[in-house]
């Protein structure tokens, strides 16, 4: 059967969608924060664009130029790396305990109110950065990659807390339900009903959280706790550019092989 | 003869362990699991005792006794609005001059948009080497930590915001530029080739054809990477990147900790607030 497309003119083309009022007022309002942002910091735009700043900036980055590539530098980085690694790692097991024990009552397994307490307190552990956290433990325990550890760990623990209870709340039920109602033990049920369900979710959420702490740590120790940052920070206070490029492109194959490491595993875990 | 000698194995094994057919598995994992462990937990000086030794508990009990009250003089309450407002200027003007550097770049590293692979399927090799030199600078420019950036430009432009914004601009402009090529390459193709093939021109292509498919995706990731930027602005102010971080830094040196509380209240309370402004921004804008 033919469809009669003679009746459909050119001039009959759909009603343009109403524009809404609400969203021109938020479009102004957007434009309206930009140009107070814009207005209200103290930066001295002309000031970058002289030719003696423009010098200056070329100069600095020049210092650069042959990065310190003498054996002794490059393992104190390799040894700075491993810190940092390490730190990560431990971090990020550390979170994992702490939040798979916040996720059941995050999940809402023991009622209402434990819900929303540890909500709200995963909800602040998420929301301090690490590196605000880092500067909170080192008072705690002094300068050095634990301190880095303990930040990672609190951040962390907040954001897979969320995400565990969220997948341990979307899981399906009826199997838990069914091993309950045939005379299985609490402990049980959930270990062989609701856990395995969920376990695949929580590794790989486990190892993107990993890959993320990797990054982290390494900047980490620009506060003081440990790790490629404190050598990066140490070197960059005292002007010394060629071991700081070193520590950058470091850090930067670090990041690199992370990505193609967790981008393997991935490719791994879903084919 | 192989599962008798499994069986007397297992005949001299205690009794709980007996009742474990995955013993052999799960000892190994163990003694990897330690093997692995080990070196880290010296690597990270992991000292947990450190947290429980009576002169660090009673530093830090000092420390925090000082949380509350939080400190809330008019003078320090006037001073931390003024640094908040100049966190979020910060992420603000960061992100848009990021969009300044971004939206040129994904227009030259959008396959989508390029006229010489039009019936070939093949770009022109000086289009191709454009596309992959730019894309390398994205790389390089979202590859250095926003930290980092800023720890080199408040060598180079002195203290004060002006290091956090371009640090902002810099690393943003390579995460933006390389997300929204990817969204405008993952959506759907027909709009954009068919005004391609018919002579328009990649602007046209790109206004007509693939934003209108795109537009609500690259709007939320705007919106979201706003949300970073402002928890970036925090941190940065560490390295001496100006705001709200910056202040944060001088009173832990101070171990004020009434005004850390007041700031760490402060941050919670920005960083829910930009959550809550860029979910209500992904939903009327997509």
């Amino acid at each position: 059967m033919m469809i009669d497309t003679s009746t459909a003119a050119p001039s009959a083309m759909p009603p343009a969608p109403p524009r809404s009022w609400s969203t021109l007022v938020l479009f102004a309002f957007l434009l309206l924060l930009v140009a107070a942002s814009f207005a209200t910091l103290p930066i001295p735009w002309s000031a970058f664009l002289t030719l003696e700043s423009i010098n200056n900036m070329a100069e600095f980055l020049a210092g650069f130029a042959p990065p310190d590539v003498s054996a002794p530098f490059l393992t104190k980085t390799a040894i700075a790396a491993g810190e940092t690694l390490a730190m990560s790692a431990l971090g990020t097991l550390i979170a994992v305990g702490i939040g798979l024990a916040l996720a059941l009552p995050g999940a809402g397994r023991w009622g209402r109110a434990p819900r929303a307490v540890v909500r709200g307190v995963l909800n602040v552990l998420r929301s301090i950065p690490e590196l605000v956290w880092a500067s909170i433990t080192l008072i705690a325990v002094g300068l050095g990659p634990f301190g880095g550890t303990l930040a990672l760990a609190a951040h962390t623990s907040g954001v897979l807390g969320r995400l565990f209870s969220d997948s341990l709340e979307n899981v399906a039920p009826l199997p838990e339900q069914s091993l309950r109602t045939n005379g299985a033990s609490p402990l049980a049920a959930f270990f062989y009903a609701t856990l395995p369900q969920t376990l695949p979710q929580m590794m790989s959420y486990t190892l993107y959280r990993w890959e993320n702490n990797i990054r982290a740590a390494a900047i980490l120790g620009v506060v003081g706790a440990g790790g490629l940052g404190q050598m990066l920070k140490y070197h960059l206070s005292l002007f010394q550019m060629q071991q700081s490029a070193t520590v950058i492109v470091a850090m930067l194959l670090m990041v690199a092989l992370v990505d193609a490491i967790s981008f393997a595993l991935r490719r791994l875990l879903t084919h | 003869m192989r599962s008798s000698n499994i069986d007397g194995a297992l005949a001299e094994l205690p009794p709980a362990l007996r009742a474990d057919p995955a013993w052999r598995g799960r000892l190994t994992l163990t003694a990897l699991a330690v093997l692995v462990l080990w070196p880290m937990l010296v690597a990270s000086e992991f000292k947990p005792w450190l947290l429980f030794d009576w002169q660090s508990l009673s530093s830090t009990a000092h420390f925090l006794a000082g949380f509350v009250p939080p400190a809330h003089t008019p003078d320090f309450l006037a001073l931390l609005l003024r640094e908040t407002w100049q966190t979020v200027a910060i992420a603000t003007a960061g992100l848009t001059l990021a969009l300044l550097g971004a939206i040129p770049a994904t227009l030259i590293v959008t396959e989508r948009l390029s006229i010489s692979r039009l019936g070939t399927g093949r770009m022109r090799w000086i289009s191709a080497l454009i596309r992959q030199c730019v894309r390398w600078l994205l790389v390089l420019l979202r590859s250095v930590p926003e930290l980092v950036w800023a720890l080199l430009l408040v060598r180079i432009i002195g203290l004060g915001p002006a290091a956090g914004v371009l640090a902002i601009a810099l690393t943003y402009c390579g995460m933006l530029g390389k997300v929204y090529a990817e969204i405008l390459e993952s959506s759907e193709a027909h709009a954009s080739d068919a005004l391609l093939v018919n002579g328009a021109g990649r602007l046209t292509a790109l206004l007509y054809g693939a934003l209108p498919e795109a537009a609500s995706e690259l709007v939320s990731y705007t919106a979201y990477r706003w949300e970073c930027a402002i928890r970036g602005s925090v941190v940065m102010g560490f390295v001496g990147a100006g705001g709200l971080g910056q202040r944060m830094d001088e009173s832990l040196r101070n171990m004020d900790g009434g005004e850390v509380s007041s700031m760490l209240i402060v941050f919670v309370l920005l960083v829910l607030a930009a959550d809550v402004v860029s979910r209500m921004l992904r939903k009327r804008l997509a």
